[in-house]
């Protein structure tokens, strides 16, 4: 096998709280391959973004930090870069989406401006260069009469189509890797699928690897191959998403796949009721003991999970679950 | 590929340009639309005033004290050296202007860069820099211009440099909070995520998005930097080769009871410009403040 794209190696990342300093991120271990599409699953909190942001190098100033741990991107750590060289693998060779496209943009420039602005920054064009290839982006995002709407400012704009232009402005530099925050929570459901659509598309025609952050477990299904389940800054299971979905090994990640209605393979008269995840997060002072922090939610609890926390078990078929209970699941 | 519901967007009716819908709001404050008008006309006063009345503001023309009226040739009447109030207060239009403008752009420059750099670096360059501000905050204003005019000489420049000097904390202190404020917004992420770099970020990405606040505060510091210099031409310092309305007023303000239009009609003049710049501020403040928008 090909060395991986982005290689994530027991990261650990510390935030410094009034409470203390807590590990939002924990021992996190994670490839992503050339053109693959992974996702990060789990509930506010659980450290997706976080994980996200350490590898844009982006983590709030004097609040969090990396610990431990390595990030390899093309054979280069990340962890140890300088901020010159990482401001210029931001958004030329790694890329970021975010949540709120409705914020998400400058209001006081036109989207044209924005798009090119990121084009003249990391490769040199020039302004008018740059202005026509905005114009070009916008098309290749499905924006209609691109031509015409280069100039338009956002204001002027629906969340879908700002959505499309912070997707067009990522894809800007033609970027190794995408990463895509909650891309369509603030979005309505059919421009949801548009903007899956057309990730899709662009993945498949520009060969970026995705990094999908969401909670959204259709979405996982319908965009990646691989999957993680975090929960409380902790890797829960990471594998294939059509194994883990078929048969997760993990209670939370049962949990999470039982609170979804439609992705039972076969809709039958029978109908299963839907299930939730009791309880809540535990706090972050939770984080970082030395047992199972998904015990309190846990219909399985042992005394083993309150005791240590959970190695990772490994699978023939590549599955990897933290949980004392994998195999009986 | 043709998809139905990209057809739709198109049909959806553009929303307005901010600038338009912030003349429609300033538009509808009277009081700051009759003032612009006036404020125009005394800008084009400090143009082209000492073209069309083109009397020499230090020449003696005629009896000391001559009333308002009492010659059609000097409609303001003379002074207590006998020149022409009406050339005076034409040739002191230009001085003020130039003083409120220049020392307004000299604090909001100050300012600005000492709230930026505050605002957006936060730690211990907010820590020094805002104790900076406060140490400036503190110092007796008038005193401390007094003392600026005094040693290096009451020129134009010296004049607006010390009125700039004293008045740049309020604008420091609304920068910083609006740096504060927008520095956590997405866009500011997004921006920082695509690559920009600092300078970048600070002002090209925040500071137009912090402007609004700035540019209420700028218009007001035109109208306090005029009576500032006001101030200080009565207390005689100001440069004695250029006619200023404060000046007008405290060199006759011995002759006060005798002839007191020699000083209320210099004093009207700055009333009124001063006025009218803090209505076209408050106007400013409508249009430009979103939180008034809803009224």
């Amino acid at each position: 096998m090909t060395e991986p794209l982005l290689k994530v190696e027991n990261l650990r990342i510390e935030l410094t709280t009034r409470a203390g300093v807590t590990p939002v991120i924990d021992n996190l271990s994670f490839e992503l391959g050339h053109g693959e599409n992974i996702s990060f699953v789990g509930e506010s909190g659980c450290g997706k973004s976080m994980t996200a942001l350490s590898i844009m190098g982006l983590l709030p100033e004097g609040v969090g930090r990396i610990a431990s741990g390595s990030i390899q991107f093309d054979g280069e750590e990340l962890t140890t870069a300088s901020t010159e060289r990482l401001r210029e693998i931001r958004g030329n060779e790694i890329s970021m989406i975010f949540q709120e496209p409705m914020t998400s943009l400058n209001p006081v420039y036109t989207v044209g401006e924005q798009i090119a602005e990121v084009l003249r920054a990391h490769q040199g064009l020039s302004k008018k260069a740059a202005w026509d290839m905005a114009a070009e982006l916008l098309d290749a995002v499905r924006i209609p009469n691109a031509k015409g709407r280069v100039g338009d400012y956002p204001f002027q704009m629906s969340g879908g189509q700002r959505q499309r232009v912070m997707i067009a402005m990522a894809l800007a530099c033609k970027p190794k890797i995408l990463i895509a925050d909650e891309p369509t929570t603030a979005l309505d459901v059919t421009v949801q699928a548009q903007i899956f659509d057309l990730l899709r598309d662009l993945r498949r025609d520009t060969g970026t690897s995705i990094i999908m952050i969401t909670h959204d477990m259709g979405a996982v299904a319908e965009m990646a191959e691989r999957m993680i389940v975090m929960y409380a800054g902790r890797n829960a299971e990471i594998g294939l998403v059509d194994q883990i979905i078929d048969h997760p090994r993990h209670p939370y990640t049962k949990g999470l796949i039982s609170c979804v209605p439609h992705i039972v393979a076969n809709l039958t008269e029978e109908r299963h009721d839907l299930t939730e995840v009791p309880g809540i997060v535990p706090s972050l002072q939770e984080f970082g003991k030395n047992r199972c922090l998904f015990a309190s939610r846990c219909n399985l609890r042992t005394d083993e999970c309150l005791r240590e926390r959970p190695p990772a078990r490994e699978f023939e078929n590549g599955q990897k679950a933290d949980c004392w209970h994998a195999e009986e699941l | 590929m043709s998809d139905p519901f990209t057809d739709l967007e198109e049909e959806i009716e553009k929303a307005r340009h901010p600038v338009a819908e912030a003349w429609e709001m300033f538009r509808r404050n009277h009081a700051a639309l009759v003032a612009l008008v006036v404020l125009i006309g005394v800008v084009i006063m400090a143009i082209i005033g000492p073209a069309l009345y083109a009397r020499d503001p230090y020449d003696m023309v005629w009896t000391p004290f001559t009333r308002p009226g009492e010659n059609w040739d000097f409609i303001l009447g003379t002074d207590y050296l006998g020149r022409d109030l009406l050339a005076m207060i034409i040739s002191g239009t230009r001085v003020s202007i130039i003083i409120g403008l220049a020392a307004a752009f000299v604090s909001v420059f100050i300012g600005v860069t000492v709230g930026a750099l505050a605002g957006f670096y936060r730690g211990w360059v907010e820590e020094a820099l805002m104790r900076f501000t406060e140490f400036f905050q503190v110092l007796p204003t008038l005193l401390f211009s007094m003392v600026i005019v005094a040693l290096f000489g009451a020129s134009l420049p010296m004049i607006v440099l010390a009125i700039g000097i004293v008045s740049w904390t309020a604008v420091a202190r609304i920068t910083r909070a609006e740096f504060l404020r927008i520095r956590e917004l997405e866009y500011v992420t997004a921006s920082r995520a695509s690559g920009a770099r600092n300078g970048k970020l600070m002002f090209r990405v925040i500071l137009p998005n912090a402007l609004p606040p700035i540019i209420v505060q700028s218009a007001l510091m035109v109208g306090s930097a005029i009576l500032f210099e006001a101030g200080l031409a009565f207390l005689g310092l100001t440069d004695p080769n250029v006619v200023s309305w404060g000046q007008i007023i405290g060199s006759n303000r011995t002759y006060f009871l005798d002839a007191s239009f020699t000083v209320t009609i210099p004093g009207l003049a700055i009333f009124v410009t001063v006025l009218c710049i803090s209505l076209v501020g408050d106007g400013l403040n409508d249009a430009l403040n979103p939180k008034l928008r809803a009224r």
